[in-house]
């Protein structure tokens, strides 16, 4: 439960969100599947695509652009971002590396690749580095078990994971420009 | 012992789209229920397989179903579990990626004999690549006619919407789920009233699992008795097990339930052994079953070969015995820690604890602080009987399984490996080490084997 970042809690100095147009009509198409006056019911899916049109965090001025929308209290977007373990609620870097530590997977390797992720990236689980490319989290079993040990970095798994082929895939993310997105089709 | 009623398609290319699955056949357990069958018959169908639910309860279908409140005029719904987050397991996973339409066939047939016209498929956030999988599915099913208003020219309409979580264990319990469904935070709720009455919306409400929900396909077509055939005594049918760990040939097998577990952890058609050294332990259900040391998982405590069924596999109750659970399989070998894998399930326990109710909030917090001294070299022989205390005070104390499940691995640990523990305590230098086995396994002192 919970995310495993602090959260930010303020907007001092955080930048504003707006939805975009295709975001909007993606959110409104949502919102019109649920039986009439159950529009709530499209909290979850809607908090993705914030997160995902805000640099991969839900920010105040995100989330309470969620409850606008949605006609919601502020409070009942806030309680429900923080439960999940998919909502960021401070900045990330543009790649989010996350290691499964599970069980099953420590079983075939899960913690050497961590500690192998740890010093790559010069960073602690938790912690962004300095560039702002990568963040690394280190997160429960992702139903990839037999394939582990393994990362997930938005919407793409990546298993069977050795040292060397973390080490090709940090290089290839370095030169992405594009954010990885858990929304990414 | 190899029939496949649910992966018999899984090497054929393009199943996953509705072409191929409709030549290899799919489809046609909507045609016959809808065109042929009534609801109540397609419910007397699913009782006389004897399915009992895959999700790791092995509850009767048949029976949940038929406990389903029928007001009239209050809409009725089917919500497919697709949240599998029990450490372990990934054949729901496999199952969607490789046949997105088994799943929407048996969505199709089973909302039919429920009564219910909008069902959801609610999947871990973390498996949005699969959720796109199951959208386009949906979309090919509804621009075929599978799907929308007026299905097959015979009244019926049915709508089905995918919805993501976003990162909970705790989703998968089932009201935990309804409550996510309903764009709140994931607390259990507090049973009765049950779904069936009280479900999503406050409707009444079937959650079963994905692969619940796929063999309803075999079972409509061949018709109950037939998918009984399979198996041994109230175990019925085949059932997907999803196998990790230290074993040669990890991956979604479909067995036969009755399969012995030897032949299930040992041959090549399987599992393929232990990876180069000898096996330890097994969980055979997925972290929330009791672990179990290899012996007691091949032969029961009488001495009987035991088999992958519900009944075999918890023969001995909780003294010598475990689960099928979800089918989530993972083998130790004499490499790994006990007391290392006993504290990493309880982080999670820890993690995934929703917090409502104290024994299970507290309880686990506790437990991992107790067993993360221990697996440090730091821990004093009254924490193994601290350890017990715990975790006897939490099972049954709480609002929903997840503290049950909390529970049980650490008491199968200590009942099972306890001389282990011990270890710990007499050589903290020795275990510092993470990998303080590889070098010099642990030698167990062997029990009497009548308990
Ligand atoms: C903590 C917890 C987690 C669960 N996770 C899942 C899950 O991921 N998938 C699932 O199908 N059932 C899960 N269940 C079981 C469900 O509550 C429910 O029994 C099941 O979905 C019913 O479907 P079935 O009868 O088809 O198995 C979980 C139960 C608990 C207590
Ligand atoms: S047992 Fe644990 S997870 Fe279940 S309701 Fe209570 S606190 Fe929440
Ligand atoms: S334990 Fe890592 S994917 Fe299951």
């Amino acid at each position: 439960m919970g995310a495993t970042l602090k959260a930010v809690t303020t907007t001092e100095g955080v930048a504003p969100f707006a939805f975009s147009e295709q975001a909007l009509a993606e959110c409104r198409a949502i919102m019109a599947r649920y039986p009439e006056g159950r529009s709530k019911s499209a909290l979850i899916p809607i908090l993705h695509i914030a997160q995902a049109g805000n640099d991969g965090w839900l920010s105040v001025p995100a989330m309470d652009a969620v409850a606008a929308l949605m006609g919601l209290q502020p409070i009942e977007v806030y309680e429900v971002a923080s439960f999940y373990s998919m909502f960021n609620l401070r900045p990330v870097g543009r790649h989010v590396l996350e290691i499964c530590r599970t069980t099953p997977c420590m079983l075939r390797g899960g913690d050497a690749l961590i500690a192998h992720a740890e010093k790559r990236l010069g960073i602690h689980v938790g912690e962004t580095t300095r560039d702002g490319l990568f963040t690394l989290k280190a997160v429960e079993c992702l139903g990839s078990c037999g394939t582990a040990p393994m990362l997930q970095c938005g919407a793409k798994y990546h298993e069977d994971l050795t040292p060397e082929a973390f080490d090709a895939l940090i290089e290839q993310l370095r030169s992405t420009a594009l954010r990885s997105n858990y929304t990414d089709r | 012992m190899g029939r496949k009623l649910l992966l018999e398609h899984e090497n054929v290319p393009g199943i996953a789209g509705l072409e191929v699955y409709r030549a290899k056949g799919g489809y046609r357990s909507v045609e016959k229920a809808l065109r042929t069958m009534s609801p109540e018959a397609v419910v007397e169908e699913v009782k006389k397989s004897g399915l009992r639910g895959r999700g790791g309860a092995g509850f009767p279908t048949g029976m949940k179903w038929s406990f389903l409140a029928k007001p009239p005029g209050v809409p009725r719904y089917l919500v497919v579990n697709a949240d599998e987050s029990e450490p372990g397991t990934f054949k729901d996973r496999y199952l969607m990626e490789r046949i997105p339409h088994l799943l929407i066939e048996g969505m199709i047939t089973s909302s039919f004999a429920l009564g219910a016209n909008l069902a959801f498929i609610y999947i871990r956030g973390e498996y949005f690549h699969v959720s796109r999988i199951l959208e386009r599915a949906i979309d090919e099913a509804r621009a075929a006619g599978w799907l929308g208003r007026n299905i097959l020219g015979t009244g019926y309409d049915l709508e089905i919407h995918v919805q993501v979580g976003a990162g909970a264990y705790i989703c998968g319990e089932e009201t935990a789920l309804l409550e996510s469904l309903e764009g709140k935070r994931g607390n259990p709720r507090i049973k009765p009233p049950f779904p069936a009455v009280k479900g999503l919306y406050e409707c009444p409400t079937v959650v079963n699992n994905v692969e619940t929900i796929a063999a309803v396909v075999p079972i409509v077509n061949d018709g109950g008795e037939e998918y009984a055939k399979i198996g041994v005594g109230r175990s019925t049918g085949t059932k997907l097990i999803s196998a990790g760990g230290n074993i040669r040939r990890p991956g979604v097998y479909e067995i036969e339930l009755g399969v012995s577990c030897d032949e299930f952890i040992n041959s090549d058609q399987w599992c393929g052994g232990v990876d180069g050294r000898a096996f330890k332990a097994v969980v055979p259900g997925g972290s929330s079953v009791p672990i179990v040391p290899y012996e007691l998982f091949l032969r029961t405590a009488a001495g009987e070969p035991r088999l992958m069924t519900y009944e075999s596999l918890s023969d001995g109750g909780f003294a010598t015995g475990t689960m099928l659970g979800s089918g989530g399989f993972y083998a130790y070998n004499d490499a790994q820690c006990i007391v290392r894998s006993t504290w990493n399930h309880t982080r999670f326990y820890r993690h995934e604890s929703c917090g409502q109710c104290s024994p299970c909030r507290e309880g686990t917090g506790w437990m991992e602080k107790v067993l993360h001294r221990l697996e440090h070299g730091e821990g004093r022989l009254e924490d193994i009987d601290l350890l017990w205390d715990i975790q006897r005070r939490i099972e049954g104390n709480t609002i929903c399984p997840l503290g049950d499940a909390a529970a049980w691995p650490v008491a199968s640990a200590i009942r099972h490996f306890r001389d282990e523990f011990e270890f710990h305590v007499r050589h903290p230098r020795k275990v510092k080490d993470p990998r303080h086995f590889e070098k010099e396994p642990f030698v167990r002192t062997p029990k009497p084997a009548a308990v």
